[in-house]
């Protein structure tokens, strides 16, 4: 019985079978030995990559329920796309459940690893890197969820890519935690979702740290109820070398952290490092859209207590030396553009400096502004929701 | 029924004693294989073909046409629906002809004409009791059978437009991303307004379809491309080669581009809408549609381009589909004036 056979039969049987251990070894038609694999497991089984290196010339693609591809770790187990002829990303999941752990993607055409619709995963010490470094020619995203619910990125690295390294977009109930991102345009961004927890990440090099963003016109807006803490967010000052058009292509070098509408963001216990522009900016939506369902405010947004080291010295900023004159040679940590919706936009805690741009509506000139210090009563407490990943994802890990 | 096709074979016996030995001996389509759980191994188990090399279909196989096809580097394809004894099409509306379970869809990929025609690979959809399921199968060098490559593969050919191309044979999981809405494995081609309504007229003739919907055949017919309305064209090209994917539910929900015939929302077809994830698919633009303006255009842009990671379609694509092109640049060019 051939083995295509043999897993035609299996799949005939309804019996429920033991969960298998499928090993793919580097070496002559690993490639397809591994897709192979990954089109005929069954919920549960374990795809395991050995140690080398693996060359594709076409993305793979995972759309079984309860799977787990593993590695022999980032640095060991290395799917290598430098050869890339075809598809949209290196590795697309669409199936629930799944969990993606220790092995890398290098050099993706496009984005690293996409899992769509795909619920509950686990993105477990994956590294995708362009290795040339920064280039407008690496592909958008190295590690992105989008439309799911439940997902926990953690112990990843991601270098180079040309938009966000993590990018978790149109999804709810999220833990982004204890990654490394490098020489991305965007370190980790957050887009049109609720419930995320950004902690004990490193982003550094980036041409922006951490974003958080809404936007109109997709399928899922309203993002918001986004917590960022315990980061820390240095250095953050690679040119911004995004292709033009895409709504990235606008950080500036040397942001940290940049909150752009959502309802609901509270920053807290992060360290800032050497953010040239701003540790952290909280703007409206600045462009004009039509779409009815949409808010461009950025509402309850909170600066909470922080480490605020050496920032805003050198910022990608019109008027940057009368700038830097009228604030003493720095700008204070906290960039607001001082768009408000009903009184409910930017909060701080005792202690927390910044400066704002004293602009009404959003959209609105940036020739208008009006520029002076921060001029907020500082919150004495707060309350903000629990969120993050289902707790069953983290046991999952154990 | 017996008695009707005991009035066929003597149509046939009075065509003349060749032809109707092939019909009589041609394999009859195995039900077992299609709608069966396995994925037969070589495509001659459906039985699909009296004479597979020469696309000859078997009793029961009926060939069919599209009046915009879905460009594939200018692949010929042969399409083909397998009904099951006794069971017919069902129409809903203008869109997806309902199949029974039991029923198929072959579509044969080919390159080369006349004598130097080679057919590369055959796509079927199986309509099983808990579902579609998509399979591709490879033909040999002989061409006297196609083999499952559940894994996909490669081969480099040369285009009709006389470029060299590394083809790429789709994997099974790469079938679903283009026939799949909200996870589950469609059929893509055979919706009413695109099958001429000659074909449909035809079919419920001969008790193959319940009847002939309002709007069959309304689709424009590709072959006045070049001097036809511009803006039915183009809605149509886009539904038939994009929309699969950008549209609710579909591979590129996320994009919000809603690119299906229906979609009457100039924001939603692209027309002043900024990207999201194109990354360097962008291409520096800031629209997918910016009216007046094709090379300002994203969706041109990605039409234009051959290069993974900007090439719209991601799948079935290695080169450039010139007429697809020049319409839809057409369309854009004339918009808003």
């Amino acid at each position: 019985m051939n083995r295509i056979a043999f897993a035609a039969a299996l799949l005939a049987t309804a019996a429920p079978l033991a969960a298998e251990t499928h090993r793919i070894e580097a070496g002559e038609g690993a490639a397809t030995r591994l897709q192979e694999a990954l089109i005929l497991a069954r919920p549960g089984d374990v795809i395991e990559l050995g140690e080398g290196r693996i060359a594709l010339t076409d993305g793979l693609s995972l759309d079984v329920d309860g799977v787990t591809l593993r590695g022999a770790g980032m640095d060991k187990s290395v799917l290598d796309f430098t050869g890339q002829q075809g598809a949209g990303e290196g590795l697309l999941v669409t199936s629930d459940n799944v969990t993606l752990q220790g092995f890398a993607i290098e050099n993706p055409k496009g984005d690293g690893i996409k899992s769509k619709g795909a619920d509950n995963i686990i993105y477990n010490a994956i590294r995708v890197e362009w290795t040339g470094g920064p280039k407008a020619t690496n592909g958008a995203y190295g590690i992105y969820p989008v439309e799911s619910t439940g997902v926990l990125v953690t112990h990843s690295r991601v270098i180079g890519a040309s938009d966000a390294g993590i990018y978790v977009g149109q999804s709810r109930d999220i833990t982004v935690r204890g990654n490394q991102v490098e020489f991305n345009v965007a370190g980790i961004e957050i887009e049109n979702s609720r419930n995320a927890l950004v902690e004990n990440n490193i982003a550094t090099r980036n041409t922006g740290g951490l974003l958080v963003f809404d936007l109109p016109g997709l399928p899922v807006m309203n993002g918001g109820n986004v917590i960022l803490r315990g980061n820390v967010v240095k250095d953050n000052d690679t040119p911004n070398f995004a292709p033009p058009g895409n709504i990235v292509a606008s950080v500036r070098r040397g942001t940290g952290v940049l909150v752009m509408a959502n309802d609901g963001v509270l920053i807290e216990n992060n360290a800032f490092e050497g953010n040239a522009t701003a540790h952290v900016m909280v703007i409206a939506y600045p462009q004009p859209y039509d779409d009815a369902r949409y808010n461009p405010y950025a509402r309850n947004v909170i600066v909470g207590p922080n480490a605020f080291g050496r920032g805003g010295d050198d910022p990608q900023l019109d008027g940057k030396e009368a700038l830097l004159e009228a604030f003493g040679g720095a700008l204070p940590p906290v960039l607001w553009d001082g768009i408000v919706e009903d009184g409910n936009g930017l909060r701080i805690a005792e202690g927390v400096t910044g400066w704002s741009l004293n602009l009404s509506k959003p959209g609105q000139s940036l020739a208008e502004a009006q520029p002076g210090p921060l001029m907020l009563t500082p919150l004495e407490s707060w309350q903000f929701p629990a969120v993050g990943a289902p707790a069953e994802l983290e046991a999952r890990l154990k | 029924m017996s008695f009707a096709r005991g009035l066929l074979v003597a149509a046939l016996l009075a065509l003349g004693g060749a032809v109707a030995h092939a019909q009589l001996a041609a394999p009859r389509v195995s039900d077992a294989a299609v709608a069966g759980p396995a994925f037969p191994g070589k495509l001659s188990e459906f039985g699909f073909f009296a004479d597979g090399a020469r696309q000859r279909p078997a009793r029961g196989v009926i060939p069919y046409a599209l009046k915009v096809p879905l460009w594939s580097d200018g692949a010929e394809k042969l399409r083909f629906i397998y009904l099951p004894e006794g069971s017919q099409l069902a129409a809903d509306g203008e869109g997806l002809l309902q199949f029974p379970v039991g029923a198929a869809i072959i579509k044969t990929f080919a390159f080369g004409e006349g004598a130097a025609r080679r057919l590369i690979e055959t796509r079927v959809l199986l309509h099983r009791a808990d579902g579609w399921v998509a399979l591709p199968y490879r033909w040999n060098e002989e061409q006297t059978e196609a083999t499952l490559a559940l894994a996909g593969g490669r081969l480099d050919l040369v285009t009709p437009a006389g470029e060299a191309i590394s083809y790429a044979i789709p994997n099974k999981n790469q079938c679903k991303t283009c026939h799949s809405r909200d996870g589950k494995v469609i059929p893509i081609g055979p919706k009413a307004r695109n099958l001429s309504r000659e074909w449909l007229g035809a079919m419920w003739k001969a008790g193959q379809l319940d009847h002939v919907p309002a709007g069959g055949g309304s689709l424009p017919d590709w072959r006045t491309r070049a001097t036809g309305p511009a803006e039915p064209l183009a809605r149509a090209y886009l539904d038939v080669n994009c929309a699969h994917c950008h549209q609710p539910g579909g591979g590129a929900s996320n994009s919000g581009l809603d690119l299906r015939w229906e979609q009457s929302d100039p924001h939603a077809i692209g027309i002043m809408k900024r990207p999201v994830a194109a990354g360097r698919g962008a291409g520096g633009h800031n629209f997918s549609i910016l009216p007046g303006q094709p090379d300002a255009s994203i969706l041109l842009y990605r039409m234009d381009s051959a290069e993974p990671g900007i090439a719209m379609p991601e799948l079935g694509k290695a080169s450039v589909d010139t007429d697809g092109v020049a319409l839809v640049r057409r369309w854009i060019a004339e918009m808003g004036k």
